[in-house]
């Protein structure tokens, strides 16, 4: 099913949870909501849901505008980050309430409730009540009774931020699965930008019930439009520093205290136009250290380790250069030590610019 | 010393301990068995009573004044019509509370929790201020109105002055602020998230309330009950003023009947009816008991 929202808002006595929110879900996509909390990703979703109405503008499914329809009537489906299981049911109980209340014939709901189940992998614990099941069961449960209806549109509310790191990863391929499978159009509300890069198709980063950006997940991470997204997307988050950007001889310098750096000219076309001080992002993974020895090729800035966390396969290091701190990411064979005087060798073709002011990209917007 | 703080208090070590330990316990026990003697040596007394004639503290004497003198006359009461009559309409007050201010309660607990209307703060703060308000000063008022209602046709003759219906109609609206605020706190604690789901699900806000929501504030329900049984069983200064005679007496209207101002009491007699009237009640406990033990856990984690 399509999903358009058009201008979509909503607010409380002046309180703006959610402000013009326009966006168009194609059919079998799964989208996700992203944000920090309070960003109004989770506003957005309920009134597709139907459980808010909208202040303004028009949510419609397959060009037929649904602001007035009931919830029960949307033929949707939605799971909860609580579960929202009732608790005075049975498994069988829960997963077959929506067919219930529809008054199907118990032969048929019974086949219906025991195929979901077994597709959810608890086919053997209908008769369980819902006390008796684990966090991982209970959300698969939550996700059974979501999907008996058959929905057209499946909703989430952040499904997995209740369960633990490694149940986690092993539902999140499972739902990405089951959504690729059954082809049902989904949206996914997260704050975890993990979860939206790894099983969207497309994600809708949010901000103060602003949508910033909506696009493929390399899009926003490459060509990051605002300086939320460049700051959102991305793990270990983006470092920023102010600069100038200025113009010599057809070179184009990036200044500041601490570095003075010679970028690519289609990078910095923009940046030099601007009067004043530009914010410049760079990915802790796009910034290495210079081999000791060896001519190096691209400009270097010159710091001191702070920080060393272990992440495992990688260091993150936080590099101070001149007072402002850099992340870098390190192999961790090159041991470096809190500190450790270190050179790093920046990819200018990966370099991000900002306007300060408006926040938005001087190279993509 | 960490084992000593983790190990149950049985250390063998030194003596000193273990019998300042066996004090603290005797002092203790001592103390919970002196703080319970007035109502164990109260209802003893009414037990010993019923089954005498005449009672010396707690032992029950003969004509000649030695131990006897047992008897069951005191419990002839048992087979007078009267006292069904009473019993039956203390349970009918009480089974109509029982139930009006349980419907009420929850309905209205619900709405408080979870609908906007206007005047809702209004309402909530009201009927906490009425609840302050003792019962006996509205006796005046309540009578007018009852009457009033006396003389509508058809109904009147159920819920009117000197009906039993009149009677619980009264006490049920007593006993509706404390059932609504305690049922709107039940309520207020439930998670939105599984309304919503129910919501999703196709129920009606009428089913959700009744299929999902109710059955989460079972324990609040049982306990309300409880209290609101209770209340209407052990009712006297209403029925006592909007009843006359004995026909739509209650069982503590009854007993006061038995004590009277020209003729000697006989008190043997007041005990046994005092217990006779306490033993649906022990029963009704028994059976609500587990209910109210009986909290539902899980299903819903986090918010």
């Amino acid at each position: 099913m399509r999903v358009e929202l058009d201008n979509l808002s909503k607010s409380w006595d002046g309180v703006v949870g959610a402000d013009k929110i326009t966006l168009d879900i194609s059919d079998g996509d799964l989208v996700a909501f992203l944000g920090p909390s309070g960003c109004g990703k989770t506003t957005t979703l309920l009134m597709v849901a139907g459980i808010y109405k909208p202040s303004g503008g028009t949510i419609s499914f397959d060009g037929r505008v649904v602001n007035e329809v009931a919830p029960k009537d949307r033929g949707i489906g939605m799971v909860f980050q609580s579960y929202a299981l009732y608790p005075h049911m049975t498994v069988f109980g829960n997963i077959s309430y929506p067919l219930r209340i529809q008054k199907l014939d118990k032969a048929v709901i019974k086949d219906r409730v025991q195929k979901v189940a077994d597709m959810m992998g608890i086919g053997d614990l209908l008769d369980r009540k819902i006390a008796q099941l684990s966090g991982g069961q209970q959300q698969r449960v939550s996700l059974g009774r979501a999907l008996v209806k058959e929905p057209q549109l499946l909703l989430f509310d952040e499904p997995l931020s209740n369960l633990d790191a490694r149940l986690r990863l092993t539902m999140r391929g499972e739902i990405k699965r089951l959504q690729g499978d059954l082809g049902i159009t989904s949206i996914y509300v997260t704050h975890d930008q993990v979860e939206a890069m790894t099983m969207a198709d497309r994600i809708a980063v949010m901000s103060k019930g602003i949508l910033q950006a909506y696009d493929v997940p390399e899009a926003l991470y490459d060509r990051p439009k605002t300086l939320f997204v460049a700051g959102f997307v991305g793990n270990p988050p983006m470092n920023f520093l102010d600069i100038e950007v200025t113009r010599d001889n057809g070179e184009f310098r990036a200044k500041s205290e601490s570095i003075d750096l010679i970028l690519p000219q289609e990078r910095a076309e923009k940046a030099a136009a601007v009067k004043g001080k530009v914010t410049m992002g760079l990915r802790p993974e796009d910034l290495n250290l210079a081999e000791g020895t060896s001519g190096h090729s691209g400009p270097t800035l010159s710091g001191v380790a702070e920080t060393v966390e272990p992440l495992g396969r990688e260091d993150l290091v936080g590099v101070g250069i001149n007072g402002v701190e850099m992340r870098v990411l390190v192999d961790k064979t090159r041991g470096v030590r809190v500190g450790d005087n270190l050179d790093l060798q920046v990819d200018p073709s990966k370099i991000q610019l900002f306007d300060p002011v408006t926040e938005n990209s001087l190279l993509w917007a | 010393m960490t084992t000593a703080e983790i190990s149950p208090p049985t250390h063998p070590v030194a003596g000193l301990p273990k019998a300042r330990e066996k004090m603290g316990r005797r002092f203790a026990y001592g103390f919970l068995i002196l703080s319970i003697m007035p109502i164990v040596v109260g209802y003893s007394w009414i037990v010993v009573a019923t089954l005498s004639f005449r009672t010396e503290g707690l032992l029950p004497r003969n004509a000649e004044g030695g131990i006897g003198g047992f008897t069951l006359s005191n419990w002839d009461f048992v087979t007078d019509g009267a006292i069904w009559n009473a019993m039956f309409n203390s349970l009918l007050i009480a089974v109509a509370m029982v139930f009006g201010v349980g419907i009420a309660s929850t309905a209205g607990g619900y709405a408080l929790s979870r609908m906007k209307f206007a005047g809702r703060k209004a309402f909530l703060s009201m009927t906490l201020v009425l609840h302050a308000f003792k019962a006996e000063m509205l006796l005046i008022a309540i009578f007018f109105v009852l009457r009033w209602l006396g003389d509508i046709p058809i109904i009147g003759n159920f819920v009117g002055f000197n009906s039993v219906g009149g009677v619980a109609l009264v006490m049920i609206a007593l006993e509706l602020p404390l059932g609504i605020w305690l049922m709107k706190g039940f309520f207020d604690n439930l998670p939105w998230d599984m309304e919503r789901a129910a919501l999703i699900d196709g129920a009606s806000r009428f089913r959700v309330w009744w299929q999902i929501m109710l059955p989460q504030v079972r324990p609040g329900l049982a306990a309300l009950s409880l209290f609101t049984f209770i209340a209407g069983w052990n009712a006297y200064l209403v029925p006592f003023t909007f009843t006359i005679g004995t026909k739509v007496a209650n069982m503590p209207v009854f007993l006061n009947q038995l004590i009277s101002d020209t003729a000697p009491t006989n008190w043997n007699q007041v005990a046994a009816v005092g217990l006779f009237q306490m033993i649906p009640l022990l029963i009704f406990f028994i059976f609500t008991q587990e209910l109210l033990l009986n909290i539902y856990a899980g299903g819903s984690k986090g918010s």
